[in-house]
């Protein structure tokens, strides 16, 4: 699959936002009390900023993008429509959230606010891995591994970026560090959302063909079917779009790439942010190490099209999918 | 809407003969003509006279080899949208673009609502979706909508363009939903089959098998390869003269 640079920036980057808006309607579902107003602005930007850029970065590989509000109004077939509808009803929930926290609004609409922001958010996520899990034509998406995958990472970029800012709002506003509580979830987070990944890609190496070059031409039975000749002497759409197609010793390496910078990097440098003493090293570990995550989840989502194969490829020539 | 109709009786389609089909493109060219007229005009091209032509087709005639040695033989295959009966291209769709119709099972693209989000291409296992580059809209084969049911056509042609161009009689328009008529006969007869059954999109068009190559045993006694014309033995006779005269 076609690797669009758009869609890879909206999964990482809504993926983290939503993560964080989750983790912080969870916590303050957990513990309802209001919070200092300078870290819940800043939490709270910054989720929005990460959400919103996502959101509209996806526009842009719209043909139409002026019509991308039509794309609310298929919630009951869709997973796409779906994940529109969670994602806007997101917005209102954090943002009461976000309002209760600071005291603008009763302070018994921390919980039920909380609770609301938690589950669209978490909401969202899945609704964004059912939409590749859910294509049938593309054997490498759907699988079991997806949509877990995007919840998992959602949460866990969620987390670090939680924890960073959380550390240099620290730092900033001169107190010592609260408590590492942030960097034991993104640690504790980081554990499930690995051990998916890894799943996914053993998976993916490992599942039996779903169609082969003789099932979808309908020659079975004859012995080995190969292309002859293709309809067109140039690419077409389908093979642009559906065809592209990735070297495996620069999956192996990128895998690896992905693997270092998205997870064991950033286990190092927030194990070090949490035993840190200093407000101002613990601050800077932390934010490579957020920012070590969304490149190598960047790594990762770009592998995650361009190793996924579509069957339409068996039609030009590939055998099995 | 993209939640899909309830099933009804009728399943317009079309049954491809791969058995006499001489791949000779007669309909993805009608097909490109038709509908570069039709309700999903224009089908646009770029660089069409230049070294990376990309052009916009709803039909596209494949080649393939089937089986090795002498049983082998080239297979043509016309490529289009199967009209499914459980279109993932349809249930994807975020805007109500896609639609498949109750009354007739096509499944048809309402070109003013299409994001252009390209999701109902990645959907479909049979790559009958294009882009329209120009547009930024998905185009798809619309069984001729335009044709089949078009008054001011000629009766006899209303049928799809690509059926009525066929040269060789390998392309049969119908309603597959009947199994008394003439082309679900023509599947039950002939063996015809489903593309890619396992991914469950219940596709109504059929393509007929290849009939066995005739060869050997059984057919019409044709020899094997051409035998000489001058008989080894006995070693006389004019042509064995002048094959002497000449060979000295």
């Amino acid at each position: 699959m076609h690797p669009a640079l758009s869609v890879i920036l909206f999964t990482v980057s809504s993926g983290a936002g939503f993560g964080m808006l989750a983790l912080l309607g969870l916590a303050a579902a957990v513990q309802p009390q209001e919070a200092p107003a300078g870290a819940v602005i800043a939490e709270f930007a910054i989720a929005f900023a990460l959400t919103s850029f996502g959101l509209l970065s996806s526009t842009f590989h719209l043909g139409r993008p002026e019509r991308a509000w039509r794309a609310f109004s298929q919630w009951r077939s869709s997973w796409l429509s779906r994940e529109g509808v969670l994602a806007v009803a997101s917005y209102p929930a954090a943002l009461a959230l976000a309002l209760a926290l600071l005291g603008l609004l009763p302070p018994q609409w921390i919980r039920p606010a909380g609770v609301a922001t938690a589950l669209l958010s978490a909401a969202t996520l899945i609704s964004t891995g059912m939409i590749y899990a859910s294509l049938k034509a593309i054997p490498r998406w759907s699988n079991p591994w997806t949509t877990p995958g995007y919840l998992a990472l959602g949460l866990m970029s969620g987390a670090s970026m939680l924890h960073a800012f959380s550390r240099i709002y620290d730092a900033m506003s001169g107190v010592e560090p609260a408590g590492a509580a942030s960097g034991w979830l993104t640690l504790a987070l980081l554990l499930p959302a690995l051990a998916i990944k890894l799943g996914y890609w053993w998976s993916i190496d490992h599942a039996a063909p779903r169609a082969t070059i003789e099932s979808a031409t309908g020659l079975a039975g004859r012995g080995p079917v190969r292309q002859f000749e293709a309809p067109h002497t140039a690419d077409n759409y389908v093979m642009k779009e559906m065809g592209y197609r990735i070297a495996r010793k620069h999956a192996k390496k990128l895998r690896r790439i992905a693997l270092a910078l998205g997870f064991a990097l950033p286990a190092l440098l927030v194990s070090g942010s949490v035993l840190t003493p200093g407000a101002v090293g613990a601050a800077s570990l932390s934010l490579l190490a957020a920012a070590a995550m969304l490149t190598g989840l960047l790594i990762e989502r770009w592998l995650f099209f361009a190793e996924a194969r579509h069957v339409v490829t068996l039609y030009y020539g590939a055998a099995a999918v | 809407m993209t939640s899909l109709p309830a099933p009804g009786p009728k399943k317009l389609g079309l049954v491809i003969d791969l058995d006499t089909c001489v791949g000779c493109q007669a309909c993805a060219v009608a097909c490109k003509e038709w509908n570069d007229g039709g309700v999903a005009a224009p089908l646009p091209d770029h660089d069409p006279y230049g070294p990376r032509p990309l052009g916009l087709w709803f039909n596209r005639v494949h080649g393939y080899e089937a089986g090795e040695g002498r049983r082998a033989r080239t297979v043509h295959f016309p490529r289009s949208c199967l009209h499914c009966e459980e279109p993932a291209c349809v249930t994807v769709c975020p805007t109500g673009t896609s639609f498949k119709r109750a009354e007739d099972g096509i499944v048809l693209v309402d070109e003013n609502l299409c994001i252009g989000c390209k999701l109902c291409s990645w959907a479909c296992p049979y790559g009958a979706r294009e882009y329209d580059y120009d547009s930024g809209v998905m185009k798809k084969c619309t069984l001729c909508i335009d044709r089949i049911y078009n008054e001011a056509v000629d009766e006899r042609s209303r049928i799809p363009a690509c059926v009525n161009a066929c040269p060789t009689g390998a392309r049969h328009f119908g309603d597959l939903g009947d199994p008394a008529s003439p082309i679900a006969t023509l599947v039950a007869e002939r063996g015809g089959v489903e593309l890619m059954p396992e991914l469950g999109m219940k596709p109504v068009n059929r393509y007929l098998p290849p009939r066995p190559a005739r060869m050997g045993e059984g057919t019409a006694d044709a020899p094997e390869a051409l035998a000489p014309v001058v008989p080894a033995e006995p070693d006389r006779g004019l042509l064995h003269w002048i094959d002497r005269v000449l060979s000295r």
